[in-house]
């Protein structure tokens, strides 16, 4: 089952082309890492995928109706917004919009997912709290939350970790993983490679407006890769304990 | 010292300049009420100009006659340029003018309002006597008590009106023209609420008071929010009730002898209410 | 109905019965509400349903729509600065009005007046939007709002002096400053159908203004229409504000204030927050033309004064905090 196909995307923002010839499918059950230096064009790319700006060539996702499209991809943009003091179930519970008719009451199936999607980021006990007055770390997790009970068969976040201290950051990529393994796919951008090799099961890697590697981790990650996109030298080893990633230093 | 002697002098009594010849040349009116009052008595060639409010149809009685005379527009270099040795102006306003053609040694006099019609009188005989024209004077003071007489015959029955201008200002018995509804035969309703000179009517008393003539103000052109008090349901209503729409005009804005025309108007207005009474 | 809804509509009720009773003329209550639904012609009946009635119906109508008017734009520009009189919104649409009436416009045509409140109101909103922006910051909302009340209160002034009227000069309090004295039925229904309209078209955002406490992207990419949304909430202010200022002249601080205090009560969220504000925006409205009837009674003290008196503190406040937040 594809949940996002991208073919012959491209991207022109202010008559400069930022991304071009794009092409790759999600299917289920894939934790999917795009990663690339900055201003390569990962937010981008995402947000045109989901038909928020404009672009060329064929996307899954910006074909649908915007009804549609909330119920098949729930997105997590990197800007943390919440505008009001509202308390962290509210923030969660706006997840079940699409899924709900104007004017329309929750019902058990909504709380069910609202209730599950708390317990999964570990908010249980944060629910009736202001999500504007919790920290940073707190509110980035309640908005997570939020995507998860959205229920859709992709989840698409934008640098869902950047700012979670290390065992939130392992938490919420263990959630991803764990989504995946349900079948549910998740699409996410991130700076941390380390991380990505260890929990993604497959890395796309963009760089100067087009994807350069696309596969999992094992058998994508070279030296040359590595020095070629991000300009540094890493090292990295199948270990007992799963795929490990050190940068170490800027390649000159 | 000499010219401040002079603007003492000015102050204490106005028309000292003036009076060292008893009748001025050259006198510029720069008010609506003493351009009317003036235009009646000066001699000829004797008023040089008269406000251009003189000239306008809403509140004043004299259009004519004033289009003989140059219109000013109460500016002191204006004024100072004609070379007046006598300016006349109203009680109010005109502050700055007054003040900057004092000080250029021009003397002024302010008249003061007509509050009643022996104020009207008052000002016809104190105009004479500034413009050195006693005899022009009391012959129209004379005119006006034989024609004021006339209004004085039997009123059977006082019917009640209220006058309601824009913003709902009403006026009491201290004013020229709840004088002039008295003096043709009216109650005025404000007067009887309590009001002595002029203040803000509510509707909600105008209405509760039930008046058996309300007189409005004229409207101006264009539009404006302190008119549409004149056309709001209640007040229609209530013209409707006394079933004739009168309306004040440039008669009763000042104390000249022409507020005997409101006077007389206002009194076939009331003869018409009572006759049509069972 | 929630238990706020209900406290809030009983208010309402009390302050439109209130209205009806308190005015110069000394009618008891009882009487009035004889006057009100018996009418035997008399002079009672005619001061408290041609009187009284249209103003406590305005009260309510032009509160109701400037409450939720403020919710809404509030919500959109996830700003609580953001008041429809404020931001400059209701003095385009008193400029719209002032020239109607003057050119004749208003005359000519009963819907001369509305017509060209609501073409003032639209040019204000979308002018604030455009100088705004998608998510107004405070400064530039606040300065924006400056600019266009600054230019639209001198264009009034300046269409009121080149007036043939001598009192229309004198107005300008009256345009800037709002008040309900002496309005009739006729300007009910001058009103009525704006703020109807209005009011109804801002309700079917409810939706859309709980997604964008997410963010636009995050809204949008759940099915939010967001174009659409915009054009709704720009023509609903518009009509609002313009059947309020057609007939009430330019009431600040309803939208600010009113939004204010019953965000904590809805749980802030902004859906709720729209209709609880057009009832608390009733009862504000209600209570402010109360207050200006018993405080000083002869002298037609102006709505926006007390307004005012109670906004411009927490505005100064919302500022402060404002800053201290950072936003």
């Amino acid at each position: 089952m594809t949940v996002l196909s991208l073919s012959g995307f491209g991207v022109t923002l202010r008559g400069r082309p930022i991304l071009r010839d794009i092409a790759f499918d999600i299917g289920g059950g894939e934790l999917v890492g795009l990663i690339g230096p900055n201003g390569a064009g990962k937010t981008t790319l995402m947000r045109a995928a989901l038909g928020l700006i404009g672009s060329v060539g064929h996307s899954s996702l910006a074909a649908l109706a915007p009804a549609q499209r909330g119920r098949a991809v729930a997105w997590l943009p990197q800007a943390r917004e919440i505008a009001w003091p509202v308390d962290v179930q509210t923030v969660v519970s706006l997840g079940r919009m699409p899924h709900m008719s104007t004017g329309q009451r929750m019902t058990g199936a909504d709380r069910d997912a609202v209730d599950s999607a708390l317990e999964q980021m570990g908010l249980t006990e944060l629910r009736q709290r202001t999500a504007t007055r919790l920290s940073g770390g707190e509110q980035a997790r309640v908005l997570i939350a939020r995507t998860l009970a959205q229920e859709t068969p992709l989840l698409m976040a934008d640098e869902p970790i950047a700012g979670l201290d290390p065992a939130h950051q392992i938490s919420t990529m263990e959630t991803f993983a764990e989504l995946a393994r349900k079948g549910r796919s998740v699409f996410v951008s991130l700076h941390d490679l380390g991380l990505a090799v260890r929990h993604c099961t497959r890395l796309i890697v963009i760089d100067r407006g087009g994807v350069v590697a696309d596969g999992p981790p094992r058998a994508l990650l070279s030296p040359d890769l590595i020095r070629k996109t991000f300009g540094i030298t890493a090292w990295f080893q199948d270990t007992p304990e799963g795929l490990v990633f050190q940068p170490l230093e800027v390649a000159t | 010292m000499l010219r401040g002697l002079a603007w003492a002098a000015a102050l204490i009594w106005p028309w000292a300049g003036a009076h060292a010849d008893p009748s001025p040349a050259r006198v510029v009116s720069i008010n609506l009420c003493t351009d009317q009052l003036a235009m009646l008595i000066a001699d000829t060639g004797q008023l040089v100009s008269v406000s251009h409010l003189a000239t306008d149809p809403r509140s004043s009685a004299m259009v004519e006659q004033a289009r003989a005379y140059p219109a000013n527009s109460g500016l002191a270099e204006e004024i100072y340029l004609m070379q007046p040795d006598l300016v006349l102006a109203g009680e109010y306003g005109a502050n700055a003018t007054v003040d900057m053609l004092r000080r250029l040694d021009v003397p002024v006099l302010r008249f003061e309002q007509a509050y009643s019609l022996d104020d009207v009188r008052a000002r016809m005989i104190q105009m004479g006597e500034v413009l050195g024209r006693q005899d022009r004077a009391a012959e129209l003071v004379d005119r006006f008590d034989a024609r004021l007489g006339d209004f004085q015959a039997e009123i059977a029955a006082r019917p009640r009106a209220a006058l309601y201008y824009a913003n709902g200002y009403t006026l009491g018995d201290k004013s020229l023209a709840g004088q002039i509804l008295t003096r043709a035969g009216f109650d005025n309703v404000a007067a009887d609420i309590g009001y002595e000179g002029g203040g803000v009517l509510p509707l909600e008393l105008l209405a509760m008071n039930i008046p058996d003539a309300v007189v409005t103000g004229q409207p101006y052109p264009g539009a404006s929010r302190s008119e549409e008090i004149m056309d709001h349901p209640v007040v229609s209503v209530l013209r409707r009730q006394s079933a004739t729409a009168s309306v004040t005009d440039s008669d009763w804005v000042c104390g000249t002898p022409f507020v005997l025309d409101a006077v007389s108007q206002m009194t076939d207005l009331r003869q018409s209410l009572t006759a049509d009474r069972p | 109905m929630t238990r706020l809804g209900l406290i809030l509509s009983l208010l309402v009720l009390a302050l439109f019965g209130a209205a009806l009773v308190v005015g110069p003329a000394s009618i008891g209550p009882v009487d009035s509400i004889v006057a009100l639904i018996g009418g035997d012609g008399g002079a009672s009946t005619l001061v408290v349903r041609e009187i009284r009635l249209p103003r406590a119906i305005l009260a309510a109508l032009i509160g109701a729509g400037l409450g939720m008017a403020g919710a809404a734009m509030q919500g959109y520009l996830r700003n609580p600065l953001a008041d429809p009189g404020l931001i400059g919104i209701s003095g385009a649409s008193a400029l719209g009005a002032v020239i109607a009436l003057q050119t004749g416009l208003a005359v000519q045509s009963g819907i001369g007046l509305p017509l060209a409140a609501l073409t003032g109101a639209l040019i204000g909103v979308l002018l604030v939007l455009a100088l705004a922006g998608p998510r107004g910051s405070s400064l530039t909302l606040i300065l924006a709002g400056i600019a266009i009340s600054a230019l639209a209160g001198a264009l009034t002034s300046l269409v009121l002096n080149l007036s043939p009227n001598p009192f229309a000069a004198n107005e300008i309090v009256f345009w800037m400053m709002g008040s309900l004295a002496d309005r009739s039925m006729a300007h009910v229904w001058i009103a009525f159908p704006l703020i109807l309209a209005g009011t109804v078209m801002l309700a079917t955002l409810t939706r859309g203004l709980d997604a964008l406490t997410l963010g636009e992207d995050a809204a949008e990419a759940m099915g939010l229409r967001l174009n659409r949304m915009r054009m709704i909430l720009i023509l609903g202010t518009a009509t609002v504000v313009a059947g309020s200022t057609a007939v009430a002249g330019a009431i600040g601080f309803i939208g600010l204030v009113v939004p204010h205090i019953l965000r904590p009560l809805v749980g802030a969220r902004p859906g709720r927050l729209l209709w609880a504000s057009a009832l608390g925006g009733a009862a504000m409205l209600l209570a402010s033309d109360l207050a200006v009837r018993i405080l000083l009674p002869a002298r037609d003290l102006k709505l926006g004064v007390v307004t005012a008196l109670v906004g411009a503190p927490l505005f100064l406040h919302l500022i402060h905090r404002t800053r201290r937040e950072g936003l």
